[in-house]
């Protein structure tokens, strides 16, 4: 990955970066690489909130487990990439907010590729973004030919505080294989106007009305994470700041 | 109390309210009625404070402050409670957190402590009590997966706990069964029936009345009061419908 030349707009996978924070960083470090040995059980909270491009290769041998919790909210660009590999039966699960504003520019990118058959993944992402900020989610499922029976899941939900936010949300599919299901399903929207009003007329000010539908939508990505109550408080605390 | 005067309210720029004037006064229950389309709903969302409802003329003083000036949370504060006609749903809120957020809200607004999470839900499982919905319901998302009765006392209990001094209850009747109509008129009586409180009920039917015993009972027809009179004046109603007392 450290090998390549800089890259530009042109590729795909850095198609929404800050360039320029890409090409202050580069040439990057080598990717952080865990491997689960077959049967293992691997969990881990990620807090990214400075400006960094952080790179991590998971790979989970056979009948593996790993659950990955990440909350990207700091810096002006702050990328977390992840290329996961399954192996027979291996399990993998993300849980994924990034919540931004000002210009801040957040990006989750995952390649999950199903080498072997019988794995399952899902993922869960959800972005706020206020200000111009933009927040991408760029996630690709890659399943091998003899990968069958996989079993994946891309669930991507961006909240628009302000109108000048963008959100990118692109779940991809690269399917060699029979007998698989790969669900995908991305949605970008605004926080409910009646539900607003509703937690208003019963004495709350909107931004604290705005925090709590904000805090109900991010919430469920935590479930189950290690460090749960501290992941929660911090995105609370962010959200906190952009309404 | 209330005192409204030749309000004029438009919804995406459509004429809703002509020139309604209405006056309510502590320790009185006015109870409005009329047909589909006269306004019925608009009054409440206006005086509530509904983005959307735009005033055009004519002004609403609550206690002697100005109504329409006040943001839909500071009206709260003040002491208005709105009982929607349709709850609203929000998955992934609890109830006693966003109900104990809100009054401790109100509370800050008027210079008064917060309460504490124990005295809160002493005083939501009272409430909950009066109006006969299981205390792990007012646990659960708001209003999540509840019927439509459930929806319904769940805002008579959010009355019960925010203590307003008028509460707007919209069509609160619509979609209750006999039982739980009793149950809802019970609690607003028992809540809201006091000598420094006041209720305006917007109904369809004399169903509620029977109930909760209007003071005062008007017909709201094309956006203007067109009849007011007692409690009498429901039963008339009911007898020879809308078309008739309204012309």
């Amino acid at each position: 990955m450290t090998a390549r030349a800089l890259p530009s707009r042109r590729d795909e996978a850095w198609r929404y970066s800050d360039i320029d924070a890409v090409a202050a960083a580069w040439p990057l470090p080598a990717p952080e690489a865990i491997v689960v040995p077959a049967g293992g059980d691997f969990r881990r909270a990620i807090v990214q909130d400075e400006g960094a491009i952080r790179q991590i290769e998971l790979v989970l041998g056979k009948g593996a487990t790993a659950s990955l919790h990440v909350l990207n909210i700091g810096g002006a660009y702050g990328r977390i990439e992840l290329a996961v590999t399954l192996h027979e039966g291996a399990d993998f699960h993300l849980g994924a907010a990034q919540i931004g504003g000002g210009e801040q520019n957040l990006e989750i990118v995952t390649t999950v590729t199903h080498a072997e058959p019988g794995a399952t993944s899902r993922q869960v992402v959800r972005s706020v973004l206020g200000g111009t900020a933009t927040g991408t989610y760029l996630g690709k499922v890659a399943v091998a030919r003899d990968a069958r029976q996989t079993d994946s899941e891309q669930d991507v939900k961006a909240m628009l505080l302000e109108r000048s936010a963008t959100a990118n949300a692109k779940p991809e599919l690269e399917i060699f294989a029979d007998d698989v299901k790969c669900a995908h399903g991305c949605a970008i929207g605004e926080l409910d106007a009646m539900s607003l009003y509703y937690l208003q007329s019963r004495g709350l000010p909107p931004a604290e009305a705005k925090k709590i539908l904000l805090q109900a939508f991010v919430a469920g990505v935590f479930d189950g994470a290690e460090d749960e109550a501290r992941l929660q408080e911090l995105a609370l605390a962010k959200l906190g700041e952009l309404v | 109390m209330l005192k409204i005067e030749n309000l004029h309210a438009t919804v995406a720029e459509k004429p809703i309210l002509k020139g309604l004037s209405l006056s309510i006064n502590a320790g009185e229950i006015h109870a409005i009625m009329g047909p589909n389309g006269a306004g019925k709903s608009t009054l409440s969302y206006v005086l509530g404070g509904r983005p959307g409802y735009e005033v055009t003329d004519g002004s609403a003083t609550f206690n002697g402050q100005d109504l329409l000036a006040m943001d839909p949370h500071e009206r709260a504060a003040a002491g208005l409670f709105l009982g929607f006609q349709y709850p609203v749903e929000i998955p992934g809120v609890s109830n006693v957190q966003f109900l104990r957020e809100s009054l401790n809200a109100q509370r800050k607004a008027r210079g008064q402590e917060p309460l504490s999470g124990g005295d809160f839900l002493k005083l939501a499982r009272e409430k909950a009590g009066l109006l006969k919905l299981d205390m792990d319901m007012l646990k659960r998302p708001v209003n999540v997966g509840f019927s439509g009765g459930e929806k319904k006392r769940n805002e008579m209990v959010q009355m019960g706990i925010l203590d307003p001094k008028l509460a707007i209850l919209d069509e609160t009747d619509s979609g209750l069964d006999i039982d739980a109509l009793r149950v809802v008129g019970d609690g607003i009586n028992t809540i809201m029936r006091r000598p420094d409180k006041a209720v305006l009920l917007i109904t369809h039917y004399q169903r509620l009345l029977d109930y909760v015993q209007p003071d005062f009972v008007h017909v709201l027809a094309a956006g203007r009061i067109v009849k007011s009179g007692g409690p009498e004046l429901a039963r008339e109603l009911e007898e020879h419908g809308y078309a008739e007392i309204a012309a």
